[in-house]
């Protein structure tokens, strides 16, 4: 509490340090560097991917880096984005913002349900609880074969061209499916920003430094810990959607407790609590993944290996470590 | 609905026993290992499917089902040991979800592992020829094997209590469990003690690794389901509470069976929804300490 109290009035002094102006500014210079972000990669479906994966981790990280809630059943809020999303517009043919917009609402009401029972419990009962529910949410899409197409995954989520205000764009197009997905990305970007910034987003922190001490300050712990799972899940539940229409399937693992534990090991990987650790951990982890399948078809073994290496010796993660580094 | 008479009930309410005796199995070493060394062991699945793969190896090498019955246990909680020592250890103190993120890390490496030896696709896995064959159990016909196995768990659990309760380690241990800073005052290295659970708990893992593959044969992912379910049997026990695992894990077990009979297409989620319906009445679950949960 002394620390962050210290930070702030250091801030006011020096308001001009360029630390303190990037931190200000984390939304715009994370937006500027998604958007050139596709001429560095290898190739566009892989950047594609890396985005829908950092916006899941982004949304991940608000409950595990800034509440300290370790949820093990976020597949459950991404996969009920994406196959949302995929129903829309298979089964009642809605237009893409309409399917997007229907996958992030899936995505907040999953995350209302599962919240509602599992901030019951805390620490590693809330991780045990959210997986094992997350498991139900599993069977219950895989038996409606008729809507989700149960083993074999929903297919034919095609959209073709896309009409923004007359304008039509290519979905086809890998580079326009980027910069379409990056539109909604820096959107979130800079939602979380506002969140975080507002008074709300501080008091998530409160709750996590200490709960006892929010909770005598006069806040609503319980419904602090459920609003922010919900608004993780809005966030989640929009990276699904846009897996959707990324693949043009959604494959029942996305509901498996694997796509649970990844964006953990994004997260832990770029570094938990800070803003763009989560992107840089989805970013690192795709392109590990990438990487290591060129040469083994078991990369979950180095993936594995990775990880507990970073448990071990690396907690802070990768952008964790160079925040400390050049922190003046 | 004429089908279903008593016995066919009967006789499901056994098969359910015998399930729910893995159950007990898997979730008394989660639970174990919790209750001593607050850690929620992520790959305590994975050292369920090693016992089943371990078991598969020796009987390939010439081995019988009952010598396999004492080597795995051994096998896999010296396993488990050397994790615990290596990996587990340096992370105490530094907070609950550091170690359960290590062995989730660790589960997909052990998983990694057994599919480079022993490829991705299942195994069958042949019961012993001594317990093959149904016995008559005056309701019908119930098959031998799922006897044995609820045999097994109820000496498990025997041999367990005698350790727990009439052995001077075994007070370490639930003294340990107690107040782990006092045992240290008093001059036990904790240490030893936490090791010996950990090894414990991961042996009894194997073994019920091991008792389960006559019944569902052998795959990499088979932990990973049992895990899900083994945390619906530890939320609603109460973790950390052995007699609440034994009780939890039998009654889930009768009621995925239960609800594979009147609703198979519900088995699944049943159990889901049990924990659910726990969770909103007694979070802490039947035997678990209400302090812990909330």
């Amino acid at each position: 509490m002394n620390d962050l109290s210290q930070t702030v009035a250091q801030a006011r002094v020096e308001p001009a340090s360029w630390f303190e102006f990037a931190r200000r500014h984390r939304a715009i210079l994370a937006s500027l560097f998604v958007l050139v972000f596709p001429l560095v990669m290898p190739f566009t479906a892989l950047a594609v991917n890396i985005l829908i994966y950092g916006l899941y981790a982004l949304g991940f990280n608000l409950l595990f880096g800034y509440l300290g809630l370790l949820s093990f059943g976020h597949a459950a809020l991404f996969g009920t984005g994406a196959y949302l999303c995929g129903i829309a517009i298979v089964h009642f043919g809605l237009p893409w913002y309409a399917a997007i917009a229907i996958g992030v609402l899936g995505g907040l009401v999953m995350a209302a349900l599962i919240g509602s029972l599992a901030i019951r419990t805390r620490g590693i009962y809330f991780a045990m609880v959210t997986m094992a529910l997350a498991q139900c949410v599993y069977y219950l899409f895989y038996q409606a074969i008729d809507w989700t197409g149960g083993e074999n995954g929903l297919r034919g989520i095609n959209v073709r061209a896309i009409d923004i205000f007359g304008l039509k764009f290519d979905f086809i197009n890998p580079l326009t499916r980027y910069y379409v997905v990056a539109a909604f990305v820096i959107a979130a970007f800079f939602m979380l920003s506002r969140i975080l910034a507002s008074p709300f987003g501080a008091v998530i922190e409160a709750v996590r430094e200490n709960e006892a001490r929010a909770r005598a300050s006069g806040y609503n712990v319980t419904a602090t810990r459920l609003l922010t799972f919900v608004l993780s899940g809005g966030f989640c539940g929009l990276a699904g959607a846009l897996a959707a229409l990324h693949l043009s399937i959604v494959p029942i693992e996305i509901l498996h407790y694997e796509t649970s534990g990844m964006v953990v090991m994004m997260s832990l990987l770029g570094g938990m609590g800070t803003f763009f650790g989560p992107f840089v951990g989805a970013a690192v982890f795709l392109l590990l993944e990438n990487l290591v399948s060129l040469w083994t078809v078991h990369w979950q073994l180095i993936v594995g290996a990775v990880f507990v290496i970073c448990v071990l010796f690396f907690p802070a993660g990768i952008w964790g470590t160079i925040l400390k580094r050049i922190k003046p | 609905m004429a089908g279903l008479s008593f016995d066919l009930i009967a006789l499901q309410l056994f098969t359910g026993l015998a399930l729910g005796a893995i159950y007990v199995l898997f979730a008394i070493g989660l639970s174990l290992i919790f209750g001593m060394l607050t850690v929620v062991n992520f790959a305590h699945g994975a050292f369920y499917m090693v016992g089943a793969y371990v078991g598969l190896f020796l009987l390939s090498m010439g081995s019988n089902f009952w010598l396999c019955i004492v080597a795995v246990p051994l096998i896999v909680g010296s396993v488990g040991m050397m994790v615990e020592r290596f990996l587990v250890r340096p992370l105490y103190g530094r907070g609950v979800d550091y170690p359960l993120l290590l062995t989730f890390g660790l589960s997909y490496i052990m998983v990694e592992l057994v599919r480079i030896a022993f490829g991705t696709s299942g195994y069958p896995f042949e019961t012993p020829e001594l317990l093959q064959g149904a016995v008559d159990i005056g309701v019908g016909y119930f098959p031998l094997y799922r006897l044995f196995v609820i045999g097994a768990a109820v000496v498990v659990l025997l041999g367990l209590w005698l350790f727990l309760e009439r052995t001077s380690f075994g007070l370490i241990i639930r003294a340990g469990a107690r107040d782990p800073q006092i045992v240290r005052v008093l001059g036990v290295d904790v240490s030893r003690v936490w090791l010996v659970v950990f090894g414990i708990g991961t042996a009894i893992a194997g073994l019920a690794g091991l008792l389960a593959a006559p019944l569902q044969g052998v795959i990499p992912e088979m932990g990973a389901t049992i895990l899900a379910e083994a945390f619906v049997v530890t939320v609603v026990g109460g973790m950390g509470s052995i007699g609440g695992a034994v009780i939890a894990g039998l009654l889930v077990g009768v009621v995925v069976s239960m609800t594979s009979l009147f609703a198979p297409e519900m088995a699944k989620v049943s159990i889901f929804a049990l924990m659910a319906i726990v969770l909103l009445i007694r979070p802490q679950g039947f035997f678990g300490r209400a302090g812990l949960m909330s």
